[in-house]
């Protein structure tokens, strides 16, 4: 689509860009403050996740349009190992890293929609759109 | 984008100015560390209002700053988490038990609270 907006995910500094162009689209999109923080820190974690497990991969963003309403969609894709336990990764408190967990529990709890398709040594796309009340 | 950290007396304020990287959060969290020693400070200020986003990193690094300075026997407090963030780290399960203060004039009495109550 042409008006997505696309962020290659290689090192912890893209982290911050990707996080500023998905804040720019939210407040764009009509966004109040809280959401567009949500929004910005519910990327921020998928490209950590981009970042620690799987070294490169991008984040995908794009305004959407829904029946009542639009939205923004934040897509985040690796070709790294993927996640043996999706399950097990939707838990509070699991992590394989020592560190704080993929952080997909929580970042489900600030999106309205949360979809996520993994595969063992082919990679993981999450997929989360946010709505606009 | 490097954090300035000043001394006050006894104590050290940094204030973050802008979104910072992982590479970030590591200099200053090395850089304060070497200053407390440096100049044998007793309580560090890290005013976060500039920062628009608090992640699982970011508070992480917040939460190991607060306690390798503990180590040194020095107080830290967080100034300036804005309600928005607030928001967000709550949200996203992410917790910072560590001293917080609404601005630098709150934290800095903070700090002089604790200095008293353990002279």
């Amino acid at each position: 689509m042409p008006d997505d907006i696309r962020v290659l995910i290689r090192s912890n500094l893209d982290i911050v860009t990707a996080r500023q162009e998905g804040r720019a689209l939210a407040a764009r999109t009509g966004f109040g403050a809280t959401d567009v923080t949500l929004i910005a820190t519910v990327i921020s974690e998928l490209a950590r996740n981009i970042v620690s497990y799987a070294r490169q991969g991008e984040i995908v963003m794009r305004v959407v349009a829904g029946a009542n309403a639009q939205g923004v969609t934040i897509i985040s894709h690796d070709s790294g190992p993927g996640i043996r336990s999706v399950e097990d990764a939707m838990r509070d408190g699991y992590s394989t890293s020592g560190g704080l967990g993929l952080g997909l529990p929580g970042v489900r709890r600030l999106m309205d929609e949360f979809t996520i398709e993994s595969a063992l040594g082919r990679g993981t796309t999450v997929r989360v759109t946010k709505w606009l009340t | 984008m490097e954090v300035p950290i000043l001394k006050q007396g006894r104590y050290l304020i940094a204030t973050i100015q802008a979104a910072l990287s992982d590479e970030d959060l590591l200099q200053l969290r090395r850089a304060l560390l070497e200053r407390v020693i440096q100049f044998r400070s007793r309580g560090v200020i890290v005013d976060v209002t500039a920062l628009d986003v608090m992640d699982s990193f970011a508070t992480r690094t917040l939460r190991d700053i607060t306690y390798m300075i503990r180590l040194r026997g020095a107080d830290t407090v967080i100034v300036g988490i804005q309600p928005e963030v607030a928001f967000a780290m709550v949200q996203l399960g992410l917790t910072l038990d560590v001293a917080c203060a609404l601005d630098l004039e709150e934290g800095l009495a903070h700090l002089e609270q604790r200095a008293r109550s353990s002279s």
